[in-house]
């Protein structure tokens, strides 16, 4: 009797158990560490290498080498000068021309004005310090011992710059005018598109929940098309429209479409599928119950709208103005095309890296486009937390009762924001089949010969399906068996805390960005992964990095919905792990798995801001093509190609829906 | 759950033999710990379990009985402690090394494999000819009444099936010890019962040892030769039904299993408590004169007196009944199998005295509304534990 009471127990003491591992622990350990490697190589350590890149500078430290010069004996030496003091008297270097970058070199020659090739006269050099570095021909030289050289080798010597750590490219960013104003162009431009664009979104998702207006599914149909098409087409369809030559162009009064309207009308075009399916989704789950509630406290349809259908949408708004801004800040095509004079981040570190060969200033506008991603990034994540707690398992599906001025007011509303959608899809769809919109409108098929312009042809076509094809299929994989990992396996929590975080990271990591810390990182021919620049396998690394939160996170809801005792039913029953993975849980995750093959497809056939830094002349792709072609002057080529893109998104979603209606029918009989 | 109190639990046949020199145990639990930061989840669990034993751990939902069980099968590891089965230590061995079937309360059925083929799930890879495993999912699927759905996808069974087939799987591989984690609990009331009675039967047949984790009661006392109460992180008793049930060891155990009416009192000398205002007879071992006490009793053991001396339990009773107190019926309500009296007595000072009373004692002794009857709490039903446990 009273075993409760008895005294209080002893403290655990004494070495915790630890579980013997099974073979199959040791595979998921290290599966677990080829993914996790996978996704240091492929994101971390680039972004890392850029991060050091953009606090980098370089500079000629001329007080670090000294030099000493014979007689014309080559026995006989003179006394010891550096650099610094040569430099002062002649003034062959000029102050600016110290600053330097990574690939700075300097003659030693220049401070000897009287040298002379193939004279006898011998030199010597050395560093004062350990860092001070010089290259004799290709050989690099490094320390503080003397090193003796004839004329003849010496005219080969130059000075490297040495490297340190600050914020001075940052100092020089911000007191260039136009490069700094770029951030305030951005920020206002990816703000009044997010005000537009959620604003629209909400009203067609609002007609589409809350009314009973008719071809609902044909409208959610029309609305998802952008997302089919590179940010580039609705720029190229504005100049057809509005452009100099645009039928349209009088609307304007006076204003150009190349600037601040153009980049809005086009952004709010690209982003509107996505506010739009965030906040569907949002309105969607609503509780009939509230409506109810509302109705029998006699609350009118306004205050019902404002207590009850915005609260409840709260999350879904503030997430799809957060997705809106974020797409808009970090978006390349677009503003490059219609952009014109008026400088945005992500055109600015286009221009800096491919038109300047200014790495460092590219690593610094890289730095700071982070910033305004990570933070919408980062808000986001904490609302979506607070978004499960909003949904009730007990709540009652809403059905709105039909109200002919609603209806037809929706109805209206969504057949402007399609004949938008549609309109400019016809645009470039005319300006590719016409010899010269809007002068000569016979039809002609000449814009699709690609192979006589510049931009990589036909052949660019076909690497695009190909990256297309080959992101599909790796990425479904990589990014599976990545979220298999951080749902199922059991342990190494910090592992799987860390890998889930790195699989969350590429959200706020902007393509451009990402392109960018993969020059740095992999075209470093210190790197052993240096081998895969310039090739087909760096596009499909990058664009499954870029695209891998979204498609991350739809494995990881098809695997949170399995029942977690799976495993442990697998394991009592002595069966391997891999077993169970392919009997039950692939099969049963195959529509997610599907899902996220052709949104990497279609993502990989419209990205252009990653690959633009990376494609080499045999892996050109098309959506590059459009932008250069554009930037060539053709024009309407680049909206057929644009178009060739889309169709071929079209097809590929047919053909995902068909592949998925048929295996589903085969190993999904049971639902 | 009502009409279950008002019987007494049936003795099971499998009693755990008496004082006969016992076999080796096939289980064996000691000194086991689980704790997770400061919070002790378990607290130095010992516990022997012998071979073809069915096992209930019973207790409030955080009271540790999961935890244990997913320790036994290697599914959380223990912070500390031995597990021994069948004189084999797998204290630390993996889940998939260690000889049991486990059936979960959703199931865990592979949705997309066919009931053959999530029974035929543990028979597979391990060396049996397909026709070998064939007509052991044929002999599985006889033993659980479903041989006709072999073909059909668990999502086209009901509970009650999903959860046999659960089973099926569970001891396809014939596994030593079989772990049932609350298998019942997602179940209606009417399969549940029956259920029980299956699950009871068909671990008779194969003599699997077997160790039931329920926070249902009524399962505990009538599927389990023994029952393991639990309370936060502790085992407060461990025995059969019978004894669970009416020799409780602790207030926690007698509050838990069954219901009770609570008394404050003091122990007036040996043999005698003061209630309220008056003294009544019981046992008062471990206890000295003066002590506080919490004196407990139930409402089905509460006997009502009227006229009739032939009463049902007659021969339970001394001669002369002692504790008699006369009580007025504040309250009745009639819950199908007998009446549930709430009543007021004088001798017991402010507080109300829960009483069952049976449908035919009711009508024999005319109790209704607002009546005075005589009631007797026999001495050996009222039960006294340290105040305040």
């Amino acid at each position: 009797m009273n075993m409760v009471l008895e005294a209080p127990h002893l403290p655990v003491i004494g070495k915790r158990l630890r579980q013997e591992a099974s073979g199959d622990d040791r595979i998921k350990l290290g599966f677990m560490a080829v993914i996790g490697l996978y996704l240091i190589v492929a994101l971390g350590a680039p972004l890392f290498v850029m991060l050091s890149k953009s606090l980098s500078t370089h500079r000629f430290d001329l007080a670090a080498f000294e030099f000493q010069v014979s007689d014309e004996t080559g026995a006989n030496w003179g006394p010891v000068v550096s650099a610094a003091d040569l430099n002062r008297q002649l003034e062959a270097v000029a102050e600016s021309e110290l600053s330097s970058s990574s690939d700075g070199r300097l003659a030693a020659t220049k401070f000897f004005p009287e040298f002379k090739f193939r004279s006898p006269v011998h030199y010597r050099i050395r560093g004062t310090t350990d860092d001070a570095a010089f290259l004799v021909g290709s050989t690099l030289e490094k320390g503080t011992e003397w090193r003796e050289y004839d004329s003849g080798t010496f005219r080969r010597v130059v000075l490297r710059p040495t490297r340190s750590l600050g914020f001075e490219n940052f100092a020089t960013y911000f007191s260039t005018p136009a490069l700094a104003r770029s951030i305030y162009n951005s920020v206002l431009m990816a703000a009044i598109s997010t005000v537009f664009t959620v604003s629209i979104a909400f009203a067609l998702a609002y007609g589409l929940t809350r009314s009973c207006m008719p071809l609902k599914g044909l409208f959610r149909g029309i609305l998802t098309i952008p997302i089919l098409v590179p940010s580039l087409l609705p720029g190229i369809a504005l100049v057809y429209l509005f452009g100099n030559q645009g039928i349209f162009r009088d609307w304007l009064l006076g204003y150009s479409i190349y600037g601040p309207i153009g980049i809005v009308i086009g952004s709010i075009f690209f982003t509107l599928p996505h506010a739009f399916l965030i906040i569907l989704t949002a309105l969607s789950v609503a509780d009939a119950r509230h409506y109810e509630a509302a109705a029998s406290l006699k609350a009118s349809k306004w205050r019902t709208f404002t207590t009850v259908t915005v609260p409840g949408a709260r999350y879904g708004i503030v997430s799809a103005a957060f997705v809106v801004f974020t797409l808009v800040i970090t978006d390349f095509g677009l503003p490059k095309v219609i952009g014109g004079q008026y400088g945005m981040l992500a055109v600015d570190i286009y221009k800096q890296v491919i038109g300047q060969q200014n790495f460092e200033m590219g690593a610094v506008v890289s730095v700071i486009l982070l910033v305004p991603a990570v933070l919408a990034f980062v808000v986001d994540q904490h609302m979506q937390k607070r978004q499960v707690a909003l949904l009730s398992a007990r709540a009652v599906p809403y059905s709105p009762k039909p109200n002919m001025r609603m209806d037809g007011l929706c109805l209206a509303f969504a057949c402007l924001v399609s004949l938008f959608i549609l309109g400019m899809i016809a645009m470039c769809q005319i300006a590719a089949v016409v010899k010269f919109w809007p002068y000569d409108l016979t039809l002609t098929t000449k814009n699709f010969a690609f192979d006589l312009m510049d931009g990589g042809g036909w052949a660019a076509y076909g690497n695009s399906i190909r990256l297309a094809l080959l992101t599909a299929l790796f990425g479904s994989v990589v990014v599976f068996a990545g979220a298999y990992m951080v749902e199922k396996a059991d342990g190494f929590r910090f592992g799987r805390g860390l890998f889930h975080f790195l699989a969350m990271m590429p959200m706020a990591v902007p393509g451009m960005v990402l392109g960018l810390a993969y020059i740095f990182f992999f075209n470093n021919p210190a790197n052993p992964l240096h081998a895969i620049y310039g090739t087909m396998t760096i596009l499909v690394v990058s664009t499954v990095t870029h695209f891998y939160t979204v498609a991350h996170l739809t494995a990881l809801t098809a695997l949170k919905q399995m029942d977690p005792e799976f495993e442990s039913v697998a394991a009592s029953l002595k069966q391997p792990f891999h077993r169970l993975l392919f009997r039950v849980t692939v099969p049963v995750c195959l529509p997610a798995i599907l899902n996220i093959a052709i949104y990497l497809f279609v993502n990989a056939m419209t990205t252009v801001s990653a690959v633009v830094f990376l494609y080499a002349t045999d892996t050109k792709l098309a959506s590059v093509a459009v932008l250069n072609m554009d930037d060539a002057g053709d024009i309407a080529p680049a909206a057929a190609m644009g178009m060739m893109i889309f169709y071929t998104n079209v097809v590929a979603k047919l053909v995902h829906a068909l592949i998925a209606r048929g295996l589903l029918a085969r190993t999904q009989a049971w639902r | 759950m009502r009409h279950a109190l008002s019987i007494e639990p049936m003795p099971t046949s499998r009693q755990r033999p008496a004082d006969c020199a016992e076999p080796a145990p096939y289980l064996q639990i000691s000194d086991l710990w689980k704790t997770y930061g400061d919070f002790v989840a378990l607290r130095d669990i010992s516990l022997s379990i012998a071979r073809g034993e069915f096992i209930c751990f019973l207790g409030p939902s955080g009271c540790g009985k999961t935890t244990l069980l997913r320790a036994i099968a290697g599914l959380d590891l223990q912070t500390r402690g031995i597990i021994l089965q069948d004189g084999r230590n797998i204290s630390t061995l993996p889940a998939s090394s260690r000889d049991y079937g486990i059936v979960f309360q959703s199931y865990a059925l592979f949705p997309n494999l066919t009931i053959e083929q999530n029974i035929a799930f543990g028979l597979e890879n391990t060396g049996r000819s397909k026709a070998g495993v064939a007509a052991r999912v044929a002999e599985l699927l006889e033993m659980v009444g479903l041989s006709a759905h072999g073909k059909k996808y668990p999502a086209q069974l009901s509970g009650g099936q999903q959860q046999r087939i659960a089973l099926a799987r569970a001891i396809a591989i014939s596994p030593g010890l079989l772990l049932l984690d609350e298998p019942l609990s997602a179940l209606d009331a009417k399969v549940r019962v029956h259920l029980r009675h299956e699950i009871k039967a068909l671990q008779r047949k194969l003599g699997v040892t077997t160790i039931m984790v329920t926070h249902d009661q009524e399962e505990a006392l009538a599927m389990a030769d023994r029952i393991v109460v639990m309370n936060h992180g502790v085992i407060e008793q461990v025995g059969p039904p019978t004894e669970i049930y009416r020799h409780p060891e602790t207030l926690f155990v007698a509050d838990f299993i069954g219901e009770t009416n609570q008394f404050p009192a003091s122990v007036l000398r040996d043999g005698e408590v003061e209630i309220g205002h008056s003294a009544f007879c019981c046992s008062t071992e471990d206890f000295s004169a003066g002590h506080a006490a919490t004196a407990v009793v139930r409402p089905v053991d509460i006997i009502p007196h009227g006229a009739d001396a032939h009463a049902a339990n007659a021969s339970d009773r001394p001669a002369t009944p002692q504790n008699l107190i006369d009580a007025e019926v504040r309250e009745m309500e009639f819950l199908g199998m007998f009446w549930r009296t709430r009543l007021t007595a004088p001798r017991l000072g402010e507080r109300t005295l829960v009483a069952d009373f049976s449908v035919n004692a009711v009508r024999r002794l005319r109790i209704e509304t607002g009546g005075a009857i005589q009631v007797e709490i026999p001495r050996e039903r009222l039960l006294l534990y340290p105040r305040g446990a």
